[in-house]
């Protein structure tokens, strides 16, 4: 059981299934936020694994940033996560109602020296989400980021 | 409480993480660390035996933790992270920073 129920929304297709949360900014329930994402997920049965453990990344990451670095911690401000769960694919778009950013500027830690990665105490979550979804974009207004990830 | 510290024999300060190590809890971790580090505990192995998921946020409060535990001579190595976790510190770079053991007891048998 999870604090958050997503609301089901009319299927675009046969199999392609939508949901939507609506979240208070509030960093503590992140974690609760990403199993309600997940049991929606689970709409044609069950994850692997591996697959769950992207997801659970991915989600957690992108919803963390919304709260943090969008909406600034903001209580009254909410994070909106749309989940469509096709066959193959899932797609998750997170939106936060701040000013947006230019992801172009965030510097990969891919191009981080092995020092630097050792001294960073923050900077992985966007990092991580590139490596583990299949493809990620980003709104103009920087402040809605979408990922793929295969179900499998 | 999801972080639990205990003493092993060898008087290595043993804090297991339940659950996940995330942005709602990491506070609670880096607390545990200082106020051992305060009683003059200098040899630390975090066991991740219960632990199903870090966060970006938890692997910067690793780092951090890390920081202030050499900082005073001290050493912390990390234990039983599952193959998923694993793979977040390889791809983070974090693999070489950590000594990471296969369990807690391998981590206390290297102190």
């Amino acid at each position: 059981m999870t604090g958050f129920a997503a609301r089901r929304l009319p299927a675009v297709s046969a199999g392609d299934e939508r949901f939507q949360l609506e979240l208070p900014t509030n960093l503590a329930r992140v974690g609760e936020a990403v199993e309600a994402v997940i049991d929606c997920c689970r709409v044609h049965g069950p994850l692997d694994g591996r697959a769950r453990f992207r997801l659970r990344t991915v989600a957690a990451e992108a919803i963390a940033n919304a709260m943090c670095y969008g909406n600034r911690n903001d209580p009254t401000r909410q994070v909106i996560v749309a989940v469509e769960v096709g066959f193959e694919r899932i797609r998750i778009t997170v939106t936060d109602e701040g000013d947006g950013f230019d992801p172009a500027r965030v510097r990969d830690m891919a191009d981080f020296t092995e020092a630097e990665c050792h001294e960073a105490t923050s900077g992985r979550g966007l990092f991580m989400i590139r490596r583990l979804a299949e493809q990620v974009g980003f709104n103009e207004r920087g402040n809605a980021i979408w990922m793929t990830l295969p179900r499998h | 409480m999801s972080i639990t510290t205990t003493q092993s024999t060898g008087g290595v300060t043993v804090a297991t993480v339940e659950g996940q190590l995330i942005v709602a809890n990491r506070q609670e971790l880096k607390q545990a660390i200082q106020e051992a580090l305060d009683g003059g505990a200098r040899r630390f192995v975090l066991d991740f035996s219960d632990t199903a998921y870090i966060d970006s946020s938890g692997l910067g409060a690793l780092v951090s933790i890390n920081k202030r535990v050499r900082e005073v001579g001290g050493e912390l190595r990390l234990a039983a992270l599952n193959e998923d976790l694993r793979s977040l510190f390889t791809l983070t770079k974090l693999d070489t920073l950590f000594a990471i053991a296969e369990s807690a007891n391998e981590a206390l048998a290297g102190f």
